[in-house]
């Protein structure tokens, strides 16, 4: 037996050797164990072997949750050569700790900087470009056509359009909104959205980061609108109760005809038994004309981490998934929008007007919980939920808010 | 072993060390596995706890492999005073700490109850031990069901009562309601004292079960010799089976106060602290800043544990205070 467990051991210590002898490994790990995701990313590895037929990719997928955790670790422990990860803040531990490198030269080398311009302030820190996007997804207003169609409403494109649109609604007995503020980012959408209408990317940006406060007047009024949202438009009961998922039910039974969500969610009407026709998607309306159009735009993305040993493979494959050819492949898989101005999408409604709505944005938020840093999201999003409760406590909310922004930046 | 032994003895003078003291070094041995562990697991990470809560960090480590840690004093434990969070766990800690105790005369009178002989009882006695027995998270999950507004028997209750069934716009069925549903777990005011309901019945089995144990040594002269003298109901209980069942309460006491103290699992389940933070124990609350995903603040989360550690400590120092008292009292 140790003779056997010897040359099995010397074997496989020889293959090893061999191995790196004659292809280079190239280790990614990846976040995402959802079907089409998977596959969007396995097809893609695909592509890239075929192109490089000289190197070994190894690839480790792991679900969304547990590759939050992981990467804490493997980033020092046993680095890949690339991993996917999110832009905004919640890059910057790693960042900050030395943890990836930056990738400026590939951003460079491919002409990234035009063809990925609205994304390159987001994937950008301290200076330097730390990663390169694969696929986004817009915000918006998803609504039940058919229960517009019914009350002869149209598509309200400002916020006077909008209460009169609710106002219609609640005469009807149709609740205008539903949410799902269980797991409270929900809330952050429809913040995020009200504030880029009422304010613009550059507050709300600097809000983010810490540089404005939340009892300022400009955010103040941003709650006013939202207060007024609650009043004259207003969500389901008990939204507190539920999660995203749990509130297409009211969507899905005709009782709340609008949803604040990402694109994501069209799987889940669909799921619920609505068809294509019965849904329809809008941008968030207009508050003050003057402000430009910012959007809602989380990006997904790969970054090399320092401690990565094969970084020009690496390198190599970042190039590759910015390419416009295996963006428009990728994402007409997975369903989301390609983020390389050249890609072509797919022929889904959903995706074709989240296209040209982020085609006409002058900035890309990444969500609240991702421009935030983690503990002022945490406190933001909980004084949300607390302030859609209960309007009253508005300048409660704020107050707190700023001392915990106080403390953590 | 029986190898040392022998070397050992293999010198005839005198008999060799080991064997001079083998009854006082017997007993280490094998207490050796367990205080190895005992160390690694509970005492070593309390100590690197206490240590951690006088750093700030985030729970990265660089390149190199060096913590990105920063020295930061007693500063952890003055946010923690200014933190309404942090005030809110405390509070809910306590409100777990009193309603929990409810768990044992609850326990008490089910077993008082189940103390008979009747066909079946052994049925009757499993089924309201049941609830102990299943998974914490299970329970959770099934008050989170019960309470939910929408489809949870509050819910369906409630919209019998104060709800007419219409049709809407659409012709789907649905529900007006003249008063809206109560949602006890989205309730800042409410949703603690949900979830402590939700504890309770496991609780109370756990109880009972200590109950039913202690009732089967009470004395049966006493009680027959108290009959005599003319005790019934309440004095009976009061000053004859209470007094005797005095170790199950002990035991009853020391395990609701940890329940209650290291409630963790259905707060987790059924609200994750919501809403807004308002039903938070400082066990949550540690992991919510230190190990979720908004948390990552390790010190911080440090020094909660280490606040929570101080209670603990209290507690099972006066437990154990006690335990000895009454080993002294030679019982």
């Amino acid at each position: 037996m140790f003779l056997n467990l010897k040359t099995a051991v010397a074997a496989i210590a020889l293959s090893a050797v061999a191995g790196t002898a004659f292809a280079r490994d190239l280790v990614i790990n990846f976040d995402d164990l959802n079907p089409g995701p998977k596959k969007g990313f396995e097809d893609a590895v695909e592509k890239f072997k075929a192109e490089n037929p000289d190197i070994n990719v190894i690839v480790n997928i792991n679900d969304r949750e547990a590759h939050k955790t992981a990467i804490r670790n493997f980033l020092t422990a046993d680095a890949p050569d690339v991993t996917s990860w999110y832009p905004g803040n919640r890059m910057a531990p790693f960042v900050d700790a030395g943890l990836f490198q930056p990738v400026d030269d590939v951003w460079e080398e491919n002409g990234f900087n035009e063809d990925l311009a609205a994304i390159k302030a987001t994937m950008s820190r301290d200076g330097k470009i730390w990663g390169v996007p694969y696929s986004y997804y817009q915000w918006g207003i998803y609504y039940r056509k058919d229960i517009f169609d019914l009350l002869e409403l149209e598509e309200p494109q400002t916020w006077d359009e909008l209460l009169a649109a609710c106002g219609k609604m609640k005469e009807n007995g149709v609740t205008p909104f539903t949410i799902g503020t269980k797991f409270l980012w929900t809330a952050a959408g429809v913040f995020d959205y009200i504030n880029l209408r009422t304010n613009g990317y550059d507050v709300h940006n600097a809000l983010t980061a810490g540089e404005i406060k939340y009892t300022d007047p400009r955010i103040v009024a941003t709650f006013d609108n939202w207060e007024q949202l609650i009043n004259e438009c207003g969500f389901v009961d008990n939204h507190a109760s539920m999660s995203w998922q749990d509130a297409i039910a009211p969507f899905a039974n005709g009782d709340a005809a609008m949803y604040v969500m990402g694109n994501f969610s069209v799987d889940g009407y669909k799921n619920a038994g609505l068809t294509e026709e019965q849904i329809d998607f809008m941008p968030f309306p207009t508050i003050d004309p003057d402000v430009a159009p910012a959007e809602e735009a989380p990006a997904d993305a790969f970054f090399i981490p320092t401690n990565a040993k094969n970084v020009e493979d690496a390198k190599k494959w970042l190039a590759f998934v910015a390419r416009p050819d295996v963006q428009t492949e990728w994402n007409k898989t997975i369903g989301q929008l390609p983020i390389n101005s050249k890609a072509d999408i797919s022929d889904d409604k959903f995706i074709q007007e989240g296209f040209a709505l982020l085609n006409g944005a002058t900035g890309l938020a990444q969500f609240y919980d991702r421009d935030a840093p983690a503990a002022m999201a945490k406190a933001g999003m909980e004084g949300f939920q607390e302030f859609m409760l209960d309007t009253s406590k508005k300048m409660d909310v704020l107050q707190r808010l700023d001392e915990v922004q106080a403390e953590v930046y | 072993m029986a190898d040392a032994v022998v070397t050992d003895t293999s010198t005839p003078t005198e008999p060799g060390w080991f064997r001079r003291n083998k009854l006082a070094i017997a007993p280490w041995i094998f207490l050796i596995p367990a205080l190895i562990f005992f160390a690694i697991y509970v005492v070593i990470p309390i100590f690197e706890s206490l240590w951690l809560s006088l750093y700030e960090w985030n729970g990265l480590y660089d390149a190199e492999g060096n913590s990105t840690a920063v020295w930061v004093g007693f500063q952890n434990y003055v946010k923690l005073w200014d933190d309404p969070n942090f005030w809110t766990s405390l509070r809910n800690n306590i409100a777990w700490l009193i309603l929990y105790m409810l768990a044992v005369p609850a326990g008490l009178f089910i077993a008082l109850f189940l103390n008979q002989t009747v066909t079946g009882m052994r049925f009757y006695k499993s089924m309201f031990f049941f609830p102990f027995v299943i998974s914490q998270v299970v329970v959770g999950l099934i008050f989170g069901w019960f309470y939910n507004p929408d489809f949870g028997v509050v819910g369906t209750v409630w919209k019998a009562i104060f709800c007419e069934e219409t049709t809407n716009i659409l012709g789907n069925t649905t529900f007006r309601c003249e008063r809206p549903v109560p949602d006890i777990l989205s309730s800042e005011q409410w949703a603690t004292y949900g979830i402590i309901a939700a504890g309770l019945w496991p609780q109370i089995a756990y109880c009972m079960i200590l109950y039913l144990t202690g009732l089967n040594n009470v004395a049966a002269d006493q009680i027959e010799a108290a009959r005599l003298d003319g005790a019934k109901g309440w004095k009976m209980l009061w000053y004859v089976v209470v007094p005797q069942l005095k170790p199950a309460t002990f035991i009853a006491v020391v395990v609701t106060v940890i329940g209650a103290l290291r409630s963790f699992d259905m707060i987790a389940i059924m609200t994750q602290g919501g809403p807004f933070g308002s039903t938070n124990v400082l066990s949550h609350y540690m992991f919510e800043v230190a190990i979720s995903e908004y948390g990552e603040r390790y010190g911080y989360g440090s020094s909660v544990a280490t606040v929570l550690f101080g209670i603990m400590l209290f507690f099972i120092s006066y437990f154990l205070w006690r335990m000895y008292q009454d080993e002294k009292g030679g019982r």
